[in-house]
């Protein structure tokens, strides 16, 4: 129920982010979602790809710094409240949320948000409980 | 194992009756053969018959790199061209190189300090010595490689560069004995890793490393990533090149200075007068032996203590602490005296910190900036912010406890900083250039 994301960590200047998508350009691999946070300094560039290993491998051979971490996919359905009654339900059980984002899809009628929690098990199992839709890697891979 | 019993293991009172004779032969020489040191004792109005013990030396004047500079090229030497077998020069990067000359007993002499050095370390006969040290001007390669041959040991001439080709030969001749920079040996090993090649499985064994101030954490950093004892050698070109002093194997603690060719002095580089016994200061000496350039009271600019108890490794020689700097290097941050390996003791104390780092000194509204560019690598990276921005507070509040100063930490990519082949850039003044 986990999918995989790599995070690569991206210095604050011009073209690096140009040589992030140029390397998995050229190996090939296609970007499923995306998201950048940034500080005055620095960013981290967090992705979720077609093929998780062939990416790691080739940025660090091209002298980036890249980590794999575990994330969850969850489908919300596109109505207003959809999102908070997610969240509610993680709060409720003091799940911490370290960060989301959204992911689009091009046809469906909902919405796909990919979460970073500090305990991704307890996450599935509470979510999955409470009847929300969390979705395969597999699946996020091949949409 | 001690190279030459006879006079590294000489008693002090001996030592000191050696230096006085020495020191006389040499001030007699310099006063007749070197302008400068006629114009600088008439200048002090000292004559030689006055200097009676070894503390009449402070009594001298000194003696400044500014000085060999001014008498560029041959104005120091104490001896006619035709009797100079070797000349070496400093890099010169700010200004005129300062050049030095050695007779061919002067190039004997080193010589036989890089064996004593060599042996010292734990090297012996049967080394592969592969000497990484730069050929050329600089006085680290041939310096190291005289040594090394008389010491008997097989001396692979490396040179610096080239570093692929470095490390196929350190596999295929099964070096033992690595011979280069500090920050040198660290590229060595991350560059091993790239090529697929285990350094800690090689039978390198030991590796000498000087020409550039580095902190015992750096010591632990080469030692556990290369598998090998790291040792502590000093030396300058003005003095001889490497070789005037070297840690013992034995302890591994101070640098043991031939105090039968050097007489050391620890001085307060404000006022240049002599600290306390066993005090920090700026290294002053006097060479005793020297024919090509004998100098006299040389402010090496470096600072360190010296350290007189009796060693286990059975040595009288007294020992020089660590370098922890130079007094030139020294950085006044917002009226604070900073040295950069005390800045390097902070980030190699921090678990997951790359031994690569850049201090970026500035100045923005008239106040002193200091940046410290420190390298992110797997160990420290997470994909949150929160975490990474953890390290920056972390070491800016050791740098802060430790040394009074605020910096600014920015996490740059790996291999973002420049390697450096020979002595690496730490740091960076901008303003020098405002």
């Amino acid at each position: 129920m986990k999918v995989e994301q790599i995070s690569i960590f991206i210095e604050n200047k011009s073209g690096r982010l140009a040589e992030v998508s140029r390397v998995l350009g050229d190996s090939g691999i296609n970007i499923r979602a995306l998201s950048l946070a940034d500080t005055s300094d620095f960013g981290i560039l967090r992705l979720i790809v077609d093929q998780t290993d062939k990416a790691k491998t080739f940025l660090k051979e091209h002298g980036f710094t890249v980590n794999k971490t575990e994330v969850v996919a969850v489908e919300v359905p596109d109505r207003p409240k959809g999102l908070c009654g997610i969240l509610e339900i993680l709060d409720a059980h003091k799940i911490n949320v370290e960060y989301m984002y959204a992911y689009v899809e091009r046809s469906n009628s909902n919405a796909i948000i990919i979460f970073r929690f500090d305990q991704v098990e307890a996450a599935i199992k509470v979510l999955t409980a409470n009847d929300v839709v969390v979705l395969k890697g597999e699946r996020i891979y091949t949409l | 194992m001690i190279w030459n019993d006879d006079f590294e293991t000489l008693p002090r009172e001996a030592i000191a009756s050696l230096q006085l004779k020495r020191l006389k032969q040499t001030l007699d020489r310099v006063s007749v053969a070197v302008p400068l040191y006629q114009e600088k004792f008439s200048a002090a109005k000292i004559g030689m018959a006055q200097i009676k013990s070894l503390d009449d030396l402070r009594r001298l004047p000194f003696t400044l790199k500014q000085d060999l500079r001014d008498n560029y090229p041959y104005g120091m030497f104490a001896v006619p061209l035709d009797e100079i077998v070797r000349i070496h020069a400093s890099s010169g990067t700010t200004g005129k190189p300062t050049v030095v000359g050695y007779t061919r007993r002067d190039i004997d002499i080193w010589a036989e300090l890089m064996a004593r050095a060599f042996v010292a370390a734990g090297s012996h006969r049967g080394d592969v010595i592969h000497n990484a040290y730069g050929y050329g001007l600089f006085t680290g390669g041939l310096g190291a490689h005289y040594g090394a041959e008389r010491l008997g040991a097989s001396v692979i001439p490396m040179s610096g560069g080239n570093t692929k080709k470095q490390i196929m030969i350190m596999k295929d001749f099964g070096s033992t004995v690595l011979t280069c920079t500090p920050s040198y040996a660290l590229y060595l090993a991350e560059a091993a890793l790239e090529e697929g090649v285990d350094i800690r499985k090689l039978p390198l064994r030991i590796g000498i490393h000087g020409a550039e101030p580095w902190s015992e954490q750096m010591r632990s950093e080469i030692e556990e990533k290369l598998g090998i004892k790291a040792m502590d050698i000093y030396g300058l070109s003005e003095i001889l090149g490497p070789g005037v002093a070297i840690e013992c194997v034995e302890e591994q603690h101070g640098l043991h200075i031939w105090e039968d060719h050097f007489i050391p002095e620890i001085i307060n580089p404000e006022t240049g007068e002599p600290v306390p016994a066993g005090e920090k200061g700026e290294l002053v000496i006097t060479t005793i032996t020297k024919e090509g350039i004998p100098l006299i009271r040389y402010r090496t600019r470096d600072i360190t203590r010296l350290i007189v108890e009796p060693c286990t490794c059975g040595r009288t020689h007294v020992r020089l602490e660590r370098m922890s700097g130079r007094s030139d290097d020294m950085l006044i941050i917002r009226g604070v005296n900073v040295f950069p390996s005390q800045i390097e003791s902070v980030l190699f104390s921090i678990e997951g910190i790359e031994p690569h780092y850049q201090l970026i000194v500035d100045r923005a509204d008239n106040l002193d900036t200091l940046e410290v560019q420190v390298e992110v690598n797997e160990q420290t990276f997470s994909d949150e912010i929160k975490v990474l921005q953890k390290l920056s507070h972390h070491i800016t509040k050791d740098i802060k406890d430790l040394l009074g100063v605020t910096c600014k930490v920015r996490l740059v990519e790996p291999k973002s900083i420049a390697r450096s082949e020979g002595k690496a850039q730490r740091v960076i003044d901008k303003r020098l250039d405002k």
